[in-house]
């Protein structure tokens, strides 16, 4: 199926849940309303006219002051039977950031919801295990939205610091230093 | 026999050879200098992109062997770690453990423009030059430098070392 007709089908299936359907250079995307985003997913993955059996990507986006509401998660799925494919782009208030986890359907999201909230602070509810899986544990801030400073918070991180310290320490000891 | 005919023969700046007896002399310095300089191990560590030109270095074509340079699974064999690649502020306490773990003497090799100053990655994550925490020994600029610009860079470590005076003892 072209990614079109399927958006068309979904947008039947779901009036509610569709806000729009999204044209960018012959890829559609389709865009949806977070709260019924696990069934609209469960569908996608278990009806065999779809089967959307392979989750390519996991992501965020932050439209700050470019789009209301700021945040976006994207789905890129893929089916391995019908080699076809759809973007689902979820919508996700500033005010109320998080989702259901879709880990129950693939589990390839583990990751890439661990990620996503690594980098934007997106809470992927029911998840088994939301830690941050690039940044340090302790870290704070997300450092992929877009009011973050580029060069990092002033303060700097407690881990970075006490190398830092370390190195000073440790300057006696070495040779004609 | 010794050959008194002959006087001590000049092999090198330094280093004479009496000849029959089969002996050198030279300084302790210049005997321990050559034995390190000719055996640099490096710990065998990689960070990023850099570290793939640093095994197209080891291996055949560039052949670092010939240079008595091998690579260790340790730094407690090795003599020097070659910072190769980008280092992260996350990634920063585990080279300086590695380092810590190397035993006196030891050098630095800041390969490639991330390990020198921190490439165009002026981000958060990202330390700029690893001498900020590390007491670098000798920088190879480059993104990658090549395999050439990296054994120049060991042969200048190479020089650096043949310089050294008294790093064998505690006074200095
Ligand atoms: S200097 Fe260039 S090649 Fe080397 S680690 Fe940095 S980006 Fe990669």
């Amino acid at each position: 199926m072209e990614p079109a007709e399927i958006a068309a089908k979904i947008k039947e299936l779901y009036p509610a849940d569709v806000v729009d359907v999204r044209d960018f250079r012959g890829q559609c995307a389709l865009v949806v309303k977070k709260d019924d985003i696990l069934e609209i997913l469960m569908r996608l993955h278990d009806d065999p006219e779809f089967n959307f059996d392979f989750l390519k990507d996991l992501c965020g986006v932050d439209y700050l002051s470019k789009r209301t509401p700021r945040f976006e998660v994207i789905y890129q799925l893929y089916s391995i039977q019908h080699k076809h494919m759809i973007r689902i782009a979820v919508q996700v208030p500033e005010k109320s950031l998080s989702l259901e986890s879709c880990t129950c359907i693939w589990n390839t999201a583990n990751w890439h919801e661990r990620e996503c909230y690594d980098m934007y602070g997106i809470v992927f509810e029911n998840h088994p295990d939301l830690r941050r899986v690039l940044m340090p544990e302790d870290w704070e801030g997300y450092p992929l939205r877009k009011d973050y400073p580029v060069e990092g918070p002033e303060e700097e991180w407690r881990g970075f610091k006490e190398v830092l310290q370390k190195h000073e320490e440790y300057k006696k000891y070495e040779w004609n230093r | 026999m010794i050959d008194t005919s002959l006087g001590l023969i000049d092999v090198e700046e330094g280093i004479r050879i009496i000849p029959g007896a089969n002996t050198i002399i030279t300084s302790l310095d210049k005997l321990i200098n050559w034995g390190r300089l000719s055996s640099l191990w490096p710990v065998t560590f990689g960070l990023a992109c850099c570290a793939i030109e640093m095994m197209t270095t080891g291996s055949s074509h560039y052949d670092l062997d010939r240079l008595g340079i091998i690579f260790r699974g340790s730094p407690r064999q090795a003599d020097c770690i070659i910072i190769a690649g980008t280092v992260t502020k996350k990634m920063a306490p585990v080279v300086r453990k590695v380092y810590d773990q190397i035993p006196e003497p030891r050098y630095v090799i800041a390969m490639g423009s991330c390990a020198c100053t921190g490439n165009v990655y002026r981000s958060y994550s990202v330390v700029q030059g690893c001498d900020t925490f590390l007491p670098v020994d000798v920088y190879i600029p480059g993104c990658p430098p090549r395999p050439e610009a990296l054994i120049d860079g060991i042969i200048k470590l190479q020089d650096k070392m043949r310089t050294e005076r008294m790093r064998w003892s505690p006074l200095k």
